[in-house]
């Protein structure tokens, strides 16, 4: 099962209180301070709407990579497809999307990266009507149920 | 004087657009949600409206990081499909209303609604999707389309309260337009879903039907629902649902529900769709 954490953030740097969002178990929420920390990241995927870029991202996916400022933790989670890691460190899932679609998988795959299961597990949770929202609504709900 | 005679709330689910495209819509996974569909587009087909003002989110397509428009309204005279990273989809182009958007935005700034005037503009799922489960697979689009882009994807979206508002904000300057015209307004996004994280899955059956009662029958509850809920009840990307709103605050106050439907799954989503018309 995929770890969740918490953001990380060097004690002592500025921040606003914590947000109530934060507290939703399994859940990266895109927000401006996400977004600010990954503008790099975020372009990067972007770019990988060009299939020009595709194919140079594909021929050496580390040297591409060196062409945006994203930070080395960034680089190391985009190559390893350490997806939820992506979504921590800001990615935003319909960017992160352009990715999977560059190894050719599907919105469906990348989903059930994030959530440990294999795609056909994934898929025939969906069919069974999704993952119900009982367990899932906040932290301390979440601890207690496992 | 236009007009806006009704309104139609609309899940824009990408995975529908590609079934379409591909030839799958009789498979068993895909056959019951399009049949569903069959009555909004005969509703559609008799309806026959002339403008429709389509309310949806770019997904990282349009705009990149650069500038986040909170809404942004189409201004062009066509917008194209964008290549979302598997080849742009074969929809026909998007043909706009630019003397009628430019009036939009106009009405809509001395009401204090400071919209983003984007003259130029691709356009992704988020509103090909919509147009191809109302209108079917035509060699061109039978109305003309003037695109509304919503921020909902950095955190936040603007609230459901302000969304309510603009929609009765774009219902005074469609009505101040001196021209004979019958425009549509949709609703896209949602219903229930969560594409991100271990919670990815997530789906509310209570919650959507809760929602759809509400825009027939008590809309002012659903503006009072806050971002949390949305995300904590709804999932992730259910926020969405905030562009139902606009649509909803576009019909006045008494509405009449034509139609509603809805079905899970479509590939990590919850689908829904209901048509109001005005009365």
């Amino acid at each position: 099962m995929t770890q969740e954490k918490q953001p990380t953030q060097a004690p002592g740097a500025p921040r606003a209180k914590q947000e109530a969002y934060e507290d939703i178990p399994g859940t990266w929420v895109f927000d401006a301070q996400r977004a600010r920390k990954g503008y790099h990241l975020n372009e990067f995927l972007y770019s990988l709407m060009k299939d020009a870029n595709r194919k140079e991202f594909r021929a050496d996916e580390r040297a591409y990579t060196l062409k945006f400022k994203m930070t080395e933790e960034q680089r190391e989670a985009v190559l390893q497809r350490a997806w939820n890691r992506m979504l921590e460190l800001g990615a935003v899932s319909y960017a992160l999307a352009k990715l999977a679609f560059t190894d050719g998988k599907s919105y469906q795959f990348m989903a059930s990266r994030m959530t440990g299961m294999t795609e056909a597990e994934y898929v025939d949770m969906m069919l069974k009507g999704g993952r119900s929202p009982e367990g899932w609504r906040s932290k301390s709900e979440r601890r207690g149920k496992s | 004087m236009a007009r806006i005679i009704a309104g139609v709330g609309t899940s824009h689910t990408p995975a529908i657009g590609a079934a379409v495209d591909n030839g799958r819509t009789h498979e068993p996974y895909w056959a019951p949600l399009f049949k569903g569909y069959e009555p909004a587009k005969r509703w559609m087909a008799a309806v026959q409206p002339d403008v429709v003002i389509m309310v949806y989110n770019d997904h990282v397509n349009a705009f990149d990081f650069k500038v986040i428009p909170t809404f942004g309204l189409g201004c062009a005279e066509e917008f194209p499909i964008a290549d979302e990273g598997w080849g742009p989809r074969p929809v026909p182009i998007v043909k706009g209303y630019p003397e009628l958007a430019a009036h939009l935005v106009q009405s809509l700034v001395l009401d204090e609604f400071d919209m983003t005037i984007v003259n130029e503009m691709q356009v992704d799922h988020g509103l090909t999707v919509p147009l191809t489960l109302l209108c079917g697979t035509p060699p061109a689009w039978p109305c003309r389309v003037i695109p509304l882009a919503v921020n909902v994807i950095q955190y936040p979206a603007p609230t459901g309260h302000r969304c309510y508002m603009l929609g009765r904000a774009i219902r005074k300057a469609v009505q101040s337009w001196d021209e004979d015209l019958k425009v549509v307004i949709f609703g896209t996004g949602g219903m229930s879903h969560q594409i991100q994280g271990p919670r990815a899955g997530l789906v509310n059956p209570e919650f959507d039907q809760a929602f759809l009662d509400g825009l027939t029958r008590d809309p002012q509850r659903l503006v009072g629902i806050q971002p949390l809920e949305y995300l904590r009840e709804a999932g992730a990307e259910a926020i969405e649902l905030v562009m139902w709103l606009i649509m909803r605050g576009a019909l006045g106050e008494k509405v009449e529900e034509i139609y509603r439907f809805y079905h899970v799954p479509a590939s990590s989503t919850a689908v829904g769709t209901i048509i109001l018309e005005a009365r």
